[in-house]
């Protein structure tokens, strides 16, 4: 597995991964989650947790489980920790500590005697109180956008942050004022994926008589669930003004997480904003659809990640990696990504989207010298094996111990 | 030849060989401070009090960090000052202040003050970045790992380092500074140990100019370095 990436990324990052991993051979490692499939913590986990075990840890993943309103519950806690104004009942509430209550009984065999244990967004992470003996150290990953929590959910949720041994937010702005080490890790993608691997042209050009596209008129796209921090209304409204100018044609590709009720919701709005415009193509594609996804983005001319938050932006590195320039919105995580004017364009509003859209259309150059940049940008910092260093590197700095400098001698010379 | 009085023995014995490099190598581990800055006093007062570990992290760390391979400023201090506070005058005399020259991290956080107070003095109001653009101080823990390779003679270096990943550059050229006395690299370290004969080659090696070129970029210019050395050597 480990030579397959070495293929892409080069023989010597392997080697430092091999090299860092050394010491931690055997290591008991837990992930949890909340779900197995759909969305970007899940894509994640399903690379790095075998990559893992390839490099020795003994690293297993579980899932933890609930009823709708155990989702519904959670989602509200995402929006609100995203800075929405949500209200969360007291029941609702009831029924999300009671159900890691019992994941917490379920999961009890794996996760007390694991030296490491990362708990994945806030779904989870009430099961720390159900540890109070635990032997290893319990790691909070948070994935989301929590620069500007509502304070109200913050405070409820951090009595449980507050007592993990350390934390990991995505970018420096959503690092909260806690007592731990709080680590600062990007996400990655996986090259190798079906939703990265390269295709060959026929398959990609098979998208447009799949989806009833012009293959002669520009192709703009925007993957993302339907979740209003995408602002897919903005994407609609960027993309009408810009058709008044340029003819261009949108395809807006939705997929469904199951930790997600009120993506049909937005759907609904989205359907209603295009107003069967026919150049709008609106696709519901399921959560495993990955090699599909990738044809479509490889056939846009541009990609859009409209997004008013965004912990990271997974589909914005996704786009690079194909050599697509992209327009997203000046927030989070796409911020580290997009750079201005280089590898495409940060915008606030529909009509600043509108503008970047229509230069790139009527600059063929730019979008091919903003798209290289852009697949050398993540080749060096947002693939896998990068996220993986990341990981090992944290891993030994949680066992080595506190001070600026950790030696790991596992070589004896001669 | 008889030994003369106060001529050191060890002139007469067997020298003891160098030990050989110990090519190491490196990952750093980012966190979090905790202070942050929205306006040029805010600025600089984080500037006063964060560890020495943050100010090394903004001026150095950049180089394991993800950017763009060409970047508009060396350290981040100048690009916040620039892209936050759009103050661009600001911005062009801090990216000068040069941590290869001002060594001590203390006299560099000494320098950054220097400049941001001359700035606050010139202005009747105290520049502020946009509430979602404030800088955010951070360090870095380096994890420090032994390749298991070995290098016990000078002319193996030109083929050692091309195969180097880029952080072991960092460890050895950048991070060494921070470690030996007179604030040299690890490679210019050891070879003085060797004697008169690498006096060329570690002049040769203090011409990098490390703060303005990336790791790959320094990586390339050490492996030339070596490689001519070794030929007119030979």
């Amino acid at each position: 597995m480990l030579e397959q990436y070495a293929a892409v990324v080069g023989e010597d990052v392997i080697d430092h991964l091999r090299q860092l991993a050394a010491p931690l051979k055997g290591l008991k490692v837990v992930h949890v989650n909340s779900t197995r499939e759909g969305g970007g913590v899940a894509e994640i986990l399903h690379k790095m947790v075998p990559l893992k075990q390839a490099l020795g840890l003994d690293v297993s993943w579980e899932v933890i489980t609930g009823e709708s309103e155990f989702y519904q519950c959670t989602k509200r806690i995402h929006n609100a920790l995203q800075g929405q104004q949500v209200g969360l009942s007291d029941s609702l509430l009831e029924v999300y500590e009671r159900t890691n209550a019992e994941n917490a009984e379920r999961l009890r065999p794996t996760l007390k005697d694991a030296d490491i244990v990362f708990i994945h967004d806030p779904q989870p992470t009430p099961l720390i109180e159900f540890f109070p003996k635990r032997k290893g150290k319990w790691v909070c990953r948070c994935h989301i956008d929590i620069s500007k929590p509502q304070r109200k959910v913050w405070k409820y949720l951090r009595r449980w942050v507050g007592s993990y041994d350390a934390s990991i937010f995505s970018l420096p702005e959503f690092a909260q004022s806690l007592d731990h080490p709080q680590f600062l890790i990007a996400p990655s993608i996986d090259p190798l994926s079906e939703k990265n691997i390269d295709l060959p042209a026929e398959e990609v050009h098979q998208v447009f008589d799949k989806y009833d596209l012009d293959p002669d008129k520009p192709l703009v796209v925007q993957v993302s669930r339907y979740d209003r921090f995408k602002d897919p209304l903005g994407v609609i409204e960027a993309y009408k003004l810009a058709k008044a100018m340029t003819p261009l044609q949108l395809v807006l590709v939705g997929g469904g997480a199951s930790d997600d009720p009120e993506g049909s919701e937005v759907l609904g709005e989205v359907r209603s904003a295009a107003d069967g415009d026919p150049d709008v193509h609106i696709l519901e594609l399921p959560p495993d659809a990955h090699r599909e996804i990738n044809a479509i983005q490889r056939a846009a001319d541009i990609v859009l990640q409209k997004s008013t938050r965004e912990g990271f932006g997974l589909t914005v590195t996704e786009a690079m990696w194909k050599r697509k320039p992209v327009v997203g919105g000046d927030t989070g995580g796409i911020r580290l990504q997009v750079i201005n004017h280089y590898t495409g364009f940060l915008v606030r509003t529909p009509e600043g989207a509108a503008l970047r859209m229509r230069y790139l259309l009527h600059h063929y150059d730019k979008r091919q010298e903003m798209g290289q940049r852009a697949h050398r940008l993540v080749k060096e910092n947002f693939l896998l094996t990068r996220h993986l260093r990341e990981y090992l590197s944290l891993m030994l700095s949680l066992l080595l111990g506190e001070g600026d400098r950790l030696e790991v001698w596992m070589w004896s010379p001669g | 030849m008889t030994h003369q009085r106060g001529e050191p023995f060890a002139l007469k014995s067997k020298p003891n060989p160098t030990p050989p490099f110990v090519i190491r190598d490196c990952a750093l581990v980012t966190m979090a401070v905790g202070v942050k800055a929205q306006s040029l006093r805010e600025f600089r007062d984080g500037i006063l009090k964060v560890p020495q570990d943050s100010i090394y992290h903004h001026f150095w760390g950049r180089l394991l960090q993800p950017q763009f391979d060409e970047p508009e400023f060396n350290n981040d201090f100048a690009a916040w000052a620039r892209h936050g506070l759009h103050e661009k005058a600001l911005a062009e005399k801090l990216a000068v202040v040069d941590p290869v020259r001002i060594k001590s991290i203390d006299d560099l956080r000494a320098e950054l003050v220097e400049i941001i107070e001359e700035r606050l003095d010139k202005s009747e109001y105290v520049p502020v970045s946009r509430a979602d653009q404030q800088f955010h101080f951070l360090k870095s823990q380096i994890i420090i790992f032994d390749t298991g390779q070995r290098v016990s003679d000078p002319s193996e270096f030109g083929t050692a380092v091309k195969s180097m990943t880029p952080s072991s550059i960092f460890y050895h050229f950048v991070d060494a500074r921070r470690r030996n006395p007179e604030g040299i690299d690890d490679f210019s370290f050891w070879l003085r140990e060797k004697g008169t004969e690498c006096d060329d080659l570690c002049r040769r090696l203090s011409t990098i100019d490390l703060y303005f070129s990336s790791l790959k970029r320094i990586r390339w210019l050490l492996a030339d370095i070596f490689d001519r050395w070794g030929e007119g050597r030979s």
